[in-house]
């Protein structure tokens, strides 16, 4: 393939700039320091024209003789190292098998490069914003942890995937759905239903929902993964489906809709190819147990985390929208959070057969 | 060392002392015990001589032979006590060697089972004339520093007959004596012993014989003893006595045969003290009364303006005029109410200050010298007051510090360096400072918590100084505190001569000195400290730079110039960590990989240390080398160590010392666990401490 031979090189460029801001600044007695866009709140916007988060252009320095980023820096280093071997290689690899990569003891000391994956995964990061590179061009695929059903067909490494034919298991969805990895060959439905857990996933697709409503039926099993997200992405953009999301009535919930809706805080860059501005909150809604008639006690109190983090939802730009702000109030007044999988006490197929037909035929959802 | 005269002219004074006992001692007695009376007949009949052996017996804890081990450390002491009195006297270097050996009893025994043994000391002093030998030897209260006030270890005229009598006492064998006053003269050899009922020398042997020595004495006693190592042994003192003396040279052979040197670092004798007449303020009533009689002057006004310092003619005669004597009265016959008012009256007066110049202080340059010598430390400091006066008595307060471990031995701990896992830590550092007590250049090893100069160590804030210090305790960390008290009259707390008495003044001074050498070790530990955190932002930048380039070099497909690439970045790494400067203290200019040079001697001239006379210190050790013999530890003869000295002090030659294994006992021992001893001796105390007393 020329293409992906072509961007491969671009990419191995950017990483061996890397080095070369080493060489010429100790050239001219400088301190090597990269420029690491900041992920953080403080550094995004959102576009409310666009109803996407974007990256602002704040940057912070990583520099080498610095005694509070010496470490960091040298992990930077050594982590461009190993993805520029990935592109020469052309192989594609995990997290974890980067930060095993390219752990090591130090010469001469006790110390390792790395001691925990919790210490590559964020350089990993900073090196896709820094470079502005996705992460699949980086050649880093997240762990398979999402599946689909439905009526969709697709094209894996020249096998032909029908995610009808298969079960109530589904298609576990790859970590890089890009066109060149993932062709999408056909698709009938009329809609995606994105399922935030799992086991609600589970029960809709043994229902055979997708069949009755010809729709497609996704999970990421809990915060949605690239692969996931970018699918929806790809369906919702080259077949036009509507995307809705499901998800529990907490602010985890909440957060979940928007990152697949206008992207994440923490990858802001990359909401251009993944978010979903158009995605619509399906529920659980904090008026659902109202609606529905949830008994107050299959709610949970919410806790001091829950709190703070749903005050702090308030604040974002994003959910300005006056339906926002009451739809959080109102779980703020009530206390109480609900899971999906409390609509069982009324019926174990609840979900199935009456809250999202309701749903669906009310068009009972929030932007 | 109490002598017995002294007591009992103190115990009178204070019985006719207004200030000190208003109650005449004899009703006291009387009024405390009414059940038994006893007729003035019954009394007559009892009394009789008292003979010295008697005395001896009944009071050798106030003589310092309470226990057979301290018994031997006495006799050590007194007879080299006497030699550096009479070589500096001369003005001699002392040469000095201390010999024990273990005197079978049938079976040979290990030295620690042994409770027999031969002590010889042996110097280069000027030598005892012969006729003067027996009673020096063989009499107690002879001697030629008495009837004076003077700065000097022996006062008393009992130290070294009192040890022959011992030695007599506990295994029945003469004192022997060798002696000779020059190159010209023979050598006199003597065996003595004391006539008990007496207190005259019976002379068993007097021959002259052939002598090695040009000039000297030679004192061999046979005494009962214990040779124990640790605190408060004959080995410690003679280390500590090293310290305060380094320009003795002093030789020791162990019982069990070693032979340990102790260099001489200093090659100044101290300058001669000079004698003074007492000052009116630092002499009891019993002393004024002693002084009434043995006086010269025929008049009142002419003893007071003769007999004392600081006192004129015209000053004379206005305290008798204030005292309501005749200034022409004899002062014979004063006595009673009379001599109790001019006593007073001496005391109220405004005298001046006594002349001070009479002290000879051991001297800064001289303390670090033999701190440097005997201690393995980074920091050494000394700190020598002004003179100052308590009670008339003028005195000299000196302190000095040793801090912290060479470099070679901080690192020992870190050898074994395995990674730590999770909770595990660093031993915690629990080792406290030691404290190292002196008066006129004799070590106290005893009695230490009662001390003066322990008392101000324990009040001083050492946490101003960087140092860890738990309420009410020594401060914490490998250092060795060193106090010394000179002066004319050094107050004891007892006969017994182990406590420096708690005066104002005395406390006053040496709290000053401690925190001179507490704020000297302070600037010291804030800059290595400094230093440290430099060496470990360059060490972290030093373990990275090799990760970077080697990654660097792959991204670049292994095209790089790896060495350039760390060299420049090496250049960036240390310009950022303070450079040069930084190497310098980091000791990367010759020392150990912790970085700090072996040794930082401040003294108030200059921060950056005398580096000349640490040169000296290492030369002399060296030179001395050649006999060194294993130390006690049982470590492998001369393990070198290298002492590489500081470039600036001319000789940056890399010179092995293999005194650097002979310091190390003496280290460890100063560092032993503290009060142990002292804690066991306290029983045999005698009870009755409660009143600074003084040599005089
Ligand atoms: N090694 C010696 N060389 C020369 N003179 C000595 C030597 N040892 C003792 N003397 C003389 O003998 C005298 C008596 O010594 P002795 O130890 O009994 O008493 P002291 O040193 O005067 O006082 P103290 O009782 O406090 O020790 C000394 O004053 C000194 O003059
Ligand atoms: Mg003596």
């Amino acid at each position: 393939m020329a293409t992906k031979q072509k961007q491969a090189t671009a990419v191995e460029k950017k990483l061996i700039g890397l080095a070369d801001i080493v060489v010429q600044s100790a050239e001219r007695s400088k301190d090597p320091t990269f420029q690491i866009p900041i992920r953080a709140l403080s550094n995004v916007s959102f576009n409310e024209r666009k109803g996407l988060i974007e990256m602002g252009s704040k940057k912070q320095e990583r520099s080498f003789f610095n005694v509070g980023m010496a470490k960091k820096f040298m992990q930077t280093v050594l982590v461009a190292d190993a993805l520029s071997e990935l592109q020469r290689a052309d192989l594609t690899t995990s997290l974890r098998e980067i930060y095993y990569r390219t752990k090591h003891t130090i010469k001469d000391s006790h110390e390792n490069t790395f001691d925990t994956q919790d210490e590559s995964d964020p350089v990993i990061e900073d090196l896709e914003v820094s470079l502005a590179a996705l992460r699949e061009e980086l050649h880093v695929r997240a762990e398979n942890s999402g599946s689909i059903v439905g009526p969709v067909v697709f094209g894996d490494d020249g096998d032909r995937v029908d995610c009808s034919k298969l079960g109530k298991g589904g298609y576990s969805v790859p970590s890089i759905v890009e066109p060149e990895y993932l062709e999408i060959r056909r698709c009938t439905a009329d809609f995606v239903l994105l399922v935030e857990k799992g086991t609600q996933w589970n029960r809709l697709s043994e229902d055979k929902f997708w069949r009755r409503y010809n729709c497609i039926l996704l999970t990421g099993n809990g915060q949605p993964p690239r692969g996931v997200r970018r699918l929806a992405r790809r369906l919702h953009e080259e077949h036009r489906l509507p995307v809705y999301v499901l998800v529990d009535n907490d602010p985890w919930g909440y957060y979940i809709y928007s990152v697949i809706k206008q992207g994440s805080i923490n990858l802001a860059f990359e909401s251009q190819r993944m978010a979903i501005p158009k995605a619509k909150f399906m529920g659980l809604s904090s008026a659902d147990p109202e609606q529905y008639e949830l008994p107050r006690n299959v709610g949970i109190k919410l806790n001091e985390k829950d709190i703070a983090r749903a005050k702090e939802l308030m604040n974002y730009q994003w959910f300005q929208k006056p339906a926002w702000q009451a739809e959080i109030k109102r779980m703020l007044t009530s206390g109480l959070k609900y899971e999906l999988d409390a609509l069982a006490n009324k019926d174990f197929q609840y979900l199935t057969k009456k809250y999202l037909p309701k749903k669906l035929q009310e068009r009972d959802w929030l932007d | 060392m109490a002598k017995k005269k002294e007591s009992a002219s103190e115990t009178e004074s204070k019985s006719s002392a207004p200030r000190a006992n208003p109650e005449p001692a004899a009703t006291k007695k009387a009024a405390a015990k009414p059940a038994e009376r006893v007729t003035a007949v019954e009394m007559g009949a009892r009394q009789r001589e008292i003979s010295v052996s008697e005395f001896f017996t009944k009071n050798r804890h106030l003589l310092g032979f309470d226990n057979p081990r301290k018994a031997l450390l006495t006799c050590v002491k007194e007879a080299v006590d006497n030699a550096l009195d009479a070589c500096e006297e001369a003005g001699i270097l002392p040469d000095v060697t201390v010999r024990l050996e273990v005197v079978p009893n049938g079976e040979p025994v290990a030295p620690s089972q042994a409770t027999r043994f031969r002590v010889t000391v042996t110097d280069n002093g000027p030598g005892i004339v012969r006729q003067q030998i027996p009673r020096i030897f063989a009499k107690l209260l002879y001697g030629s520093k008495f009837h004076r006030l003077r700065m000097s270890r022996g006062q008393q005229g009992i130290g070294i007959s009192a040890a022959g009598m011992y030695g007599q006492l506990t295994t029945g064998k003469p004192v022997k004596i060798i002696s000779r006053i020059g190159p010209k003269a023979a050598a006199h050899f003597f065996e003595v012993q004391i006539d008990t009922k007496k207190n005259e020398p019976l002379v068993h042997e007097n021959k002259q014989i052939d002598w090695e020595q040009p000039r000297g004495t030679r004192v061999t006693l046979e005494v009962e003893g214990k040779y124990q190592k640790g605190r408060a042994s004959v080995d410690e003192w003679l280390e500590q006595t090293s310290i305060a003396n380094p320009h003795v040279e002093l030789i020791y052979q162990t019982p069990e045969g070693e032979t340990k040197e102790y260099p001489r670092t200093y090659h100044e004798l101290p300058p001669q003290p000079r004698e003074i007449k007492p000052h009116p303020y630092g002499i009891e009533f019993g002393m004024l009364l002693k002084m009434l009689q043995d006086t010269k002057s025929h008049q009142l006004s002419g003893f007071l303006a003769a007999d004392f310092c600081r006192v004129s003619p015209q000053m004379a005669d206005e305290i008798c005029k204030a005292a309501k004597v005749s200034p022409d009265a004899k002062p014979r016959d004063l006595k009673g109410p009379v001599a109790e008012t001019l006593y007073k009256t001496l005391q109220e007066t405004k005298i001046m200050a006594p002349p001070t110049n009479c002290i000879s202080p051991i001297g800064e340059k001289a303390i670090l010298s033999g701190l440097y010598k005997q201690i393995k430390g980074e920091f050494y400091t000394a700190v020598s007051r002004p003179p100052a006066v308590y009670r008339g008595n003028p005195f000299i307060i000196e302190a000095g510090l040793a801090y912290g471990n060479r470099p070679q031995d901080q690192n020992k701990p870190q050898q074994p360096a395995m990674p730590k896992a999770e909770g595990e830590y660093e031993e915690e550092d629990s080792e406290l400072a030691r404290v190292i007590r002196y008066a006129n250049r004799v070590p106290l090893l005893y009695q230490q918590s009662a001390c003066s100069t322990f008392k101000a160590v324990l009040s001083t804030t050492w946490k101003n100084y960087g140092l860890t210090q738990s309420r009410g305790a020594l401060p914490g960390g490998p250092m060795v505190i060193f106090v010394h008290m000179a002066s004319v009259w050094v107050p004891f707390t007892s006969e017994s001569k182990e406590a420096i008495a708690d005066y104002d003044e005395i406390q006053k001074e040496i709290t000053l000195a401690l925190r001179e050498c507490g704020r000297r070790l302070g600037l010291f530990i804030r800059r290595r400290e400094r230093a440290a955190s430099e060496y470990r932002r360059r060490n972290i930048f030093e373990l990275y730079i090799e990760e970077v380039v080697d990654a660097c070099n792959r991204l670049k497909g292994g095209k790089l110039p790896k060495e350039k690439l760390k060299e420049q970045l090496q250049k960036i790494a240390s310009s950022r960590t303070g450079g040069a400067k930084t190497d310098e203290t980091l000791g990367k200019t010759g020392a150990g990989p912790e970085g700090l040079p072996h040794s930082i001697i401040v003294t108030a001239e200059g921060v950056e240390g005398e580096t000349a006379l640490a040169t000296q210190v290492e030369a002399d050790q060296a030179t001395m080398a050649p006999t060194a013999e294993p130390d006690s530890l049982g470590d492998t003869p001369s393990v070198d160590e290298p002492v590489s000295k500081e470039k600036t002090a001319g000789e940056s030659r890399e010179k092995k010392s293999p005194k650097g294994a002979k310091a190390k006992p003496s280290q460890i021992a100063l560092f032993e666990a503290p009060d142990r001893q002292d804690r066991r001796d306290r029983p045999n105390k005698p009870t009755r401490v409660s009143k600074p007393r003084g040599k005089k």
